[in-house]
């Protein structure tokens, strides 16, 4: 007979490093992050699914952590906005091509939203191929599901054709 | 707001599933991809006392493709439905609609059998289901039993399943030949709620001449509605067919209701539009494929 619990032990991959933690399971995956594993870089704006803030990455997918329990990440990987960049091979840590093209083209002013178009940009942008150009269409659809309400919508854009042309040419290196 | 306490249970059968929702009782509630259902939780609309989480449950996750229809078990993403050409192939509809279901995030987690057991009239499977008449496997204690549409969806959120129930999949029967099929929405922000949407199947004869235009529209009904349109173009050849007419007639026949987005004349409005435009569509197509 399968258990009914209030509380769980779940043990979860986050940001590469393993990580185990007992969970009230009405807690959801942003709760988890946030307030056991310190990653304050998840943002939570409606926590209802709407805004698109807290989006992380399960298994590489784009998630709203809002709208998954922290109980039902066990046994999976979890990036944050924490875990995006990635080692320079000497030591150090360089930063998206996403993270680089949000500074240079200033798509954030507040910043509230960021950490959502950054994780769901990033996935996006990383599972297809970089040697075709990126259109209009494509980048609409990267950004349409998350809000942003103070730089508005034309920078991102442009950081999100920046970072592809970025990628575009190190993938021709 | 944080969801209310609750317990929470992931069996690894349906089976175990079934022996959790028996008893928890009338308090317990499935949980799939958790899109609809986590957003009620959290803004205490509803309280749940037991999740039963089907995630575990292996073999839910299959979409079969056959030459009658597309069967998509209950832990298939909108996402894994959406990059089915297999799918499409046999029910073009499918990708269609999916392609508006919110935004690629929550595609990737909600699964298209959970939209249909959440029987949201503003969902776009629903419509679909209905559109292609479709129906579902409910495992229940007692055996398994296939429910058509009509039997199933009874209002807003609420379905003819009472009791401990997992819907096990859907079936969308295939499409016919010399058909088209075409889907639009209207919607504040792409990915968000309709304020109306249609989908529509037109099939011809042999001569290229309507026989059959049929259309289903979400955010307009209590629960998905098809209404049959074929009086306003049948036998007219279908490069000429009026359309428009045919809108006119969907316009008369919804009984939509107005609410903060729209009002109801508003949505009557659209109908016409969209039943114009997407039979035209699908028009065009069911002429492609009627060589």
């Amino acid at each position: 007979m399968t258990e009914v619990r209030t509380e769980r032990a779940i043990s979860v991959v986050v940001n590469g490093v393993p990580r185990e933690a007992t969970v009230p399971v009405r807690w959801l995956l942003s709760d988890a992050l946030r307030h056991e594993f310190g990653l304050t870089g998840t943002h939570v704006g409606c926590e209802h699914g709407v805004c698109g803030s807290c989006t992380v990455l399960v298994d590489g997918q784009p998630t709203r952590s809002c709208l998954v329990l922290a109980v039902q990440v066990d046994g999976r990987e979890v990036t944050t906005v924490e875990g995006l960049s990635r080692s320079d091979h000497q030591g150090g840590q360089v930063l998206h091509p996403i993270q680089e093209a949000f500074r240079e083209c200033h798509a954030l002013q507040c910043g509230f939203c960021t950490p959502g178009f950054l994780t769901t940009i990033a996935a996006g942008l990383d599972a297809r191929d970089p040697s075709v150009e990126i259109t209009d269409e494509e980048v609409e659809e990267l950004v349409g599901g998350n809000l942003c309400r103070c730089t508005g919508y034309a920078n991102i854009k442009k950081a999100c054709r920046h970072a592809a042309a970025t990628m575009r040419d190190e993938a021709a290196r | 707001m944080k969801p209310a306490p609750f317990g929470y249970a992931d069996p690894t059968s349906v089976d175990e599933a079934l022996d959790v929702l028996t008893s928890e009782g009338e308090g317990a509630k499935v949980l799939a991809g958790g899109q609809s259902l986590l957003p009620l939780l959290s803004m205490r609309l509803a309280a749940p006392s037991t999740l039963v989480d089907i995630n575990r449950v292996p073999g839910l996750d299959q979409i079969s493709a056959g030459p009658d229809g597309v069967r998509v078990g209950a832990l298939v993403r909108h996402a894994q439905l959406l990059a089915s050409s297999e799918a499409a192939g046999v029910q073009p509809l499918l990708g269609r609609a999916t392609a508006n279901v919110a935004h690629p995030a929550i595609r990737n987690r909600g699964t298209t059998v959970g939209s249909i057991a959440h029987a949201d009239p503003s969902g776009e499977m629903t419509a679909v289901l209905a559109l292609t008449d479709g129906s579902v496997t409910v495992a229940t204690p007692e055996g398994r039993e296939t429910i058509g549409w009509g039997d199933f969806f009874l209002g807003p959120l609420e379905t003819s399943v009472h009791g401990p129930a997992v819907v096990l999949d859907a079936f969308f029967p295939a499409l016919p030949e010399r058909s088209g099929t075409a889907f639009a929405e209207i919607a504040r922000r792409k990915g968000d709620y309709a304020v109306c949407g249609a989908g529509v199947v037109v099939t011809l004869d042999a001569d290229r001449r309507v026989s059959s235009a049929r259309a289903a529209y979400l955010s307009v009904g209590l629960v998905p509605e098809v209404h049959d349109l074929t009086d306003a173009v049948v036998g007219q050849p279908v490069d000429t067919a009026d359309w428009t007419a045919a809108g006119e007639l969907a316009r008369g026949l919804v009984d939509p209701d107005g609410d903060l987005h729209a009002s109801a004349d508003y949505r009557r409005l659209l109908v016409a539009t969209l039943t114009a435009r997407t039979l035209a569509d699908a028009g065009a197509e069911a002429a492609r494929r009627t060589a």
